[in-house]
């Protein structure tokens, strides 16, 4: 029940009424090294206070059932041994947010926010996901198998080595790779028709660092002006077929066939691109 | 007559750098500098300069200075330097004293005082650099509502609709006739607003024939009382029609032009002998009350077919609200309003620096009533009158213009330096003078690529100002006054900006 | 037509800005149905309110009183004599057919609850009256004991509809009200608020209401000061000081007073950047360049996710770089608005379609219809 002060004072909706781990307990199933959380009616601290009370205590597995909404799953794993999370169906927003190098599935859409400024790890998504996938994402991998939102990939880093990974079955909606400055971004569009192109508009608006992999239809008017569009080389395509090769083996899809559709690969024009903007 | 004045400026040559190349001689305009063949050394007659800066600009060692002359009066709060110059200038001519430029007295400026707004945490600010922010505007007449027929999918508009101009920035270039500047300044203005889709204004001096195929479209076309160059080709090659009934620098009076000014090519494109004075009447004519406005107005739509938006062009004066509610009631479809800064090429001084009222208290004004009176949305609203940078032209939207009109900046921009001696004919940077010589020191690739430079770099800058409100359109921010706060105004000066102190 | 002259801008207090959470649901059949759904989706959300506001707008609750304007009134502070006031007031400009205190669960404790009472009233009309429309008639009252009776705050002036709201989590508001008892409805939203300005005021909470037309708002107006200018111009005076009233009033100037649908009054809130608009075909282009050069000082700019609704319809629309989230979905006859799609599986975990539209691409649910499909096009 909520309580109120005679004066208004502060209500917290995050933590009132958070219970603490103990009395949660009983919804931790821990079978060896394979944990199953109830989700049911948890806030988002409470669930991820279970995860993280799995972990401690073995699990390298850990399934979620019952999940409507919670925020931030996978993200207080700032552990040394690494885990698989199993989400049933519907994770909240920034799933994985600053992921640490585990794993997580998801059997349904993700919302906002997936793989936010993730390090390490690999975030595979058997639905759709919001707007805001792999924010500044640093490094690890991520498969969704349907659509994106808005600001996919927006200023994706990486750094010698360090390249993160961001493959879309589907299409995108506008700003896609905004201010992208290193990773890999492939975007499949395989529910589009055959002469359907691509929606989005703005791609690459900003781009001055990494790649994204086409494939399907863009008009020139909808690619941001710092984005170059040219043919994929034999490097290209060894990339673009490895991890085509493991969104299929993901999702249960026929890998030649996409590999058979047409490719093209977009880079920034400059390093600098705003270099003639300011009057130094 | 002995005169008794004190000389304006004094020159300064550094000896040790002057290298005797005479640059400085040729360039100014007024003859101060000269080279004495037999000592080889250069003498300034200082009591002859007007301040330009161009010989200080030009020297290539840099071994001039000017400066404001260092004999003074004994100091006196009343009367200043100015005043005993201008008395005694008057004493010995008997004449009334012209000057040239804007207001130069220290009447506040009020965009000093206001503090835009920026997005923290309750709302995002928008990136300016990836995505999307318009500046494109609309200029005229909007309807109350649209009747559209839809059928299915399919929206058509069944509305007659108002004629407007599409400015791709909301600035645009102020009035100034081709006689008071040159004709290579005046087509840099034309190929600047082409280049970058905006709009010049040809002031009261008529469009050369040769121009209107190619800058016709991008210019507004200036029916002054003095009717100069009113021809049916010069209304209709034009993208907007303005009826000047005064400006900022002289409310109340029309348009100076000295005959030392009137060229033989001035005289063709105005229609008036050579080497006269083409001194504008005080009022036009035929417009002594605000139906005969009404009157003209309509007359020009008939010339043009309906097609071109009318202007209006009022200098900013005391009941300013008023008076623009009626010019939009009386059929204008842009209200251009010029404070009390605005420039000029040849003006009295006294009327100059003490008519008028400053810009940001009328635009507050009129904008405010033409809302109470439920008609805003029935004219656009341009400013005039000294706006210096890119945060003057957006506070100035935000108190409620549609445009912001630029002179003085835009002079500035091709080199200008506000000596105030337009009137004189003899600039040095050959802006305002019909001196061949002087004239072709401005080439119009080169000014115009000036005049563009300014207008991309303040384009930018109101985008980024825009985003940092998290506003992408420049509609949104129009009359927005929420987004202005004051700084150091008094209670009274708040009431008429209708904007609220900083920290209320 | 009212009018009260704004004497001075500088006085008006500053607006709201809050951030919040939203949700709506409709029976395309026209089914009522009670207020679990739209609880249990808001209560997945708590989150993203901070329990300072919430509110519910649901129609068709009252059939048996169907034809006559049911007047939602608050009194803040409990205040008799305000009421009295009212009930002059609205004796003298309305037969009220019958007028009651809204029920309440005294029970739940909330902070400072103002005294809530409905009225059920037909237009009385003067002879120089008699040529205003009912709606025309009942939003002029409406301004006037909003502008002019102090303490007084018509929340709520529909037929066979109505809007709940309060300082406290919504959840605890449908409690108070009792609304899943009560009340069953063929459309309901709801709003969970996380304002940044006066805490304690009933009247800022979400729906917003004119006659039928409830709106209820995830954001901030950055362009409220140009909407709110322009909108006075036509007699809509912003009393309630949050952004989202120039919502309610400017859809109630667009779509009631000038009659425009709502797919284009989606395009005049949320239009397409001038860069795609030099793309589209001759007359799609010339529709476009039109409505953006008249209705500039419409053009709501800022992020926003808003669901509103009116008899017959619901519809949601986000900005037009889609700044807030949206989420629609269906099954069967239900069509489902949300903030965050986890609130609808909360709800319903099978659904036969989730998709999100692009920025300023409404959907559109209409009574009878499967127009809600019509945005799958464009959607992921």
């Amino acid at each position: 029940m909520a309580t109120v002060s005679a004066r208004l004072g502060l209500r917290d909706m995050f933590m009132d009424g958070v219970r603490p781990v103990r009395e949660l307990l009983p919804r931790l199933y821990l079978n060896g090294q394979t944990a199953e959380i109830d989700g049911a009616d948890l806030k988002h601290k409470e669930l991820n206070d279970l995860v993280r009370e799995a972990a401690f205590k073995g699990a390298r597995k850990i399934v979620l059932r019952n999940i409507y909404g919670q925020r931030y799953i996978g993200t207080r794993l700032y552990l040394p041994t690494r885990v698989e999370i199993e989400v049933h169906s519907h994770p909240g927003n920034d799933l994985g947010a600053f992921l640490n190098g585990h794993r997580i599935t998801v059997y349904g859409n993700a919302q906002d926010g997936v793989g936010n400024t993730m390090d390490d790890g690999e975030i595979v998504v058997h639905g759709r996901a919001g707007d805001i996938v792999a924010m500044s994402m640093r490094g690890g991998k991520i498969f969704i198998r349907d659509n994106v939102g808005y600001r996919t990939a927006i200023h994706m880093k990486e750094y010698t080595g360090k390249v993160p990974v961001l493959v879309i079955g589907g299409t995108a909606q506008d700003f896609f790779g905004e201010y992208m400055a290193g990773g890999i971004v492939i975007l499949l569009g395989l529910g589009l028709g055959e002469h359907e192109r691509h929606r989005a508009h703005y791609i690459g608006t900003g781009m001055h660092g990494g790649v994204i992999y086409l494939r399907g239809r863009v008009e020139p008017y909808q690619l941001g002006k710092e984005v170059g569009v040219l043919d994929l080389d034999e490097n290209d395509w060894q990339i673009v077929r490895w991890y085509v090769d493991e969104y299929a083996a993901h999702f249960g899809t026929d890998a030649d066939r996409i590999l058979a559709g047409k490719f093209q690969k977009l880079l920034p024009v400059s390093r600098r691109p705003y270099g003639k903007i300011y009057a130094y | 007559m002995y005169s008794y004045l004190l000389p304006e400026f004094t020159v300064v040559r550094r000896e040790d750098r002057c290298i005797r190349c005479r640059v400085c001689e040729r360039q100014c305009a007024e003859g101060v500098h000269h080279w004495d063949k037999g000592l080889d050394r250069m003498f300034s007659a200082e009591e002859k300069c007007v301040g330009c800066q161009r010989c200080v600009v030009f020297c290539p060692t840099g071994a001039l200075y000017v400066r404001p002359h260092p004999s003074e009066y004994r100091p006196n709060y009343n009367w200043t330097r100015e005043r005993f110059q201008d008395l005694k200038r008057q004493a010995e001519t008997g004449g009334v004293i012209l000057t040239g430029s804007g207001n130069d007295k220290p009447f506040r400026v009020y965009w000093d005082h206001l503090v835009l707004n920026a997005s923290q945490v309750t709302n995002p600010s928008i990136d300016p650099l990836r995505e999307p922010m318009e500046l494109r505007t609309f200029l005229g007449r909007k309807p109350d509502t649209l009747e559209l027929e839809v059928e299915d999918d399919r929206v058509s508009i069944k509305s007659e609709v108002h004629p407007n101009v599409v400015i791709e920035t909301p600035i645009a270039f102020s009035a100034m006739s081709y006689g008071a500047i040159s004709y290579q300044a005046f087509k840099s203005l034309a190929m600047a607003a082409k280049e970058f889709g905006t709009l010049f204004n040809t002031g009261e001096g008529g469009l050369p024939r040769d121009m209107r195929a190619e800058y016709g479209p991008h210019a507004i076309v200036q029916c002054a009382s003095g009717r100069f160059g009113v021809d049916p080709e010069y209304l209709n090659c034009a993208a907007a029609v303005e009826i000047k009934i005064g400006q900022g620098a002289k409310p109340g009076i029309g348009g100076h032009l000295p005959g030392e000014k009137v060229s033989n090519s001035i005289a063709r494109t105005r229609m008036i002998p050579e080497g006269t004075d083409a001194l504008s009447p005080a009022p036009q004519h035929d417009i002594y009350s605000i139906e005969d406005l009404s009157m003209l107005i309509y007359a020009l739509k008939e010339a043009t077919n309906y097609e071109k938006p009318v202007s209006v062009k009022i200098a900013a004066v005391h009941n300013v609200a008023a008076i623009a509610s009626g010019i939009v009631r009386a059929g204008a479809d842009i209200v251009a309003i010029d404070g009390l800064r605005g420039g000029t090429g040849a003006a009295p001084k006294i009327i100059r620096d003490n008519v008028g009222i400053p810009i940001e208290l009328a635009l507050a004004a009129v904008d405010r009533r033409l809302r109470e009176e439920g008609i805003r949305h029935k004219c656009s609203i341009l400013v005039a009158g000294g706006f210096r940078c890119s945060a003057d032209v957006l506070k100035a939207i935000a108190l409620g213009a549609d445009a912001v009109y630029i002179g003085s900046a835009a002079l500035v921009a091709m080199g200008c330096t506000l000596c105030q001696k337009c009137y004189t004919g003899r600039c040095a940077w050959g802006i305002c003078t019909q001196d061949p010589y002087l004239s072709k020191r401005i080439n119009p690739e080169i000014a115009s690529q000036r005049l563009v430079n300014l207008l991309r770099g303040w384009s930018h800058e109101i985008k980024e100002m825009l985003g940092g409100m998290g506003i992408n359109a420049i509609e949104s921010v129009r009359g927005n006054r929420d987004h202005l706060r004051g700084v150091g105004l008094e209670d009274w000066e708040l009431e008429v900006l209708g904007v609220k102190g900083a920290g209320e | 037509m009212i009018f009260q002259k704004i004497d001075s801008e500088r006085r008006q207090p500053n607006k709201e800005s809050q951030a919040c959470g939203l949700f709506g649901v409709m029976n395309t059949s026209g089914e009522r149905f009670g207020g679990e759904m739209a609880i249990t989706a808001i209560k997945n959300m708590k989150v993203r309110g901070n329990g300072l506001g919430g509110g519910f707008a649901v129609y068709g609750l009252y059939p048996e009183y169907r034809d006559y304007y049911a007047l939602h009134v608050m009194f803040q502070n409990r205040n008799r004599e305000t009421k009295h006031k009212v009930d002059e007031f609205l004796n003298e400009h309305f037969r009220v057919i019958h007028d009651e205190e809204i029920p309440t669960d005294e029970r739940v404790p909330l902070f400072s609850p103002p005294l809530c009472w409905r009225y059920f009233v037909a237009p009385r009309k003067r002879p120089e009256e008699e040529g205003v429309p009912d709606d025309e008639f009942v939003v002029a009252r409406v301004m006037h004991i909003n502008c002019h009776i102090e303490d007084a705050y018509v929340f709520s002036s529909g037929k066979d509809m109505g809007v709940f709201k309060g300082v406290g989590f919504p959840e605890e508001i449908a409690e108070y009200f009792m609304l899943d008892k009560l009340y069953r409805g063929y459309i309901w939203t709801v709003h969970s608020r996380f304002p940044t300005n006066t805490p304690g005021w009933w009247g800022g909470a979400h729906p917003f209401n004119i006659l039928d037309w409830t709106v209820v708002h995830n954001g901030e107006i950055s362009s409220y000061g140009t909407n709110k200018r322009f909108l006075e111009m036509f007699g809509y005076y912003c009393t309630l000081y949050t952004d989202t009233e120039v919502m309610a009033y400017a859809v109630d100037l667009l779509m009631r007073r000038q009659g425009l649908p709502i797919e284009v009054v989606a395009k005049i809130f949320a239009p397409p950047m001038w860069d795609l608009i030099a793309h589209m075909d001759g007359e799609e282009r010339r529709l476009y360049t039109v409505l953006r050069m008249v209705y500039a000082p419409l053009l709501i700019n800022g992020p926003f996710t808003v669901i509103v609704a009116h008899h017959n319809e619901m519809f949601g629309l986000t900005d037009r770089i889609r700044l807030r989230p949206i989420t629609a979905a269906a099954r069967g006859d239900f069509v489902f608005l949300s903030s965050e799609e986890a609130a609808i599986r909360a709800v319903s975990p099978k659904v036969d379609l989730a998709w999100t539209p692009s920025g300023g691409e409404p959907v559109v649910v209409r009574l009878h219809t499967r127009d809600h499909l019509k945005s799958l096009a464009r959607s992921i």
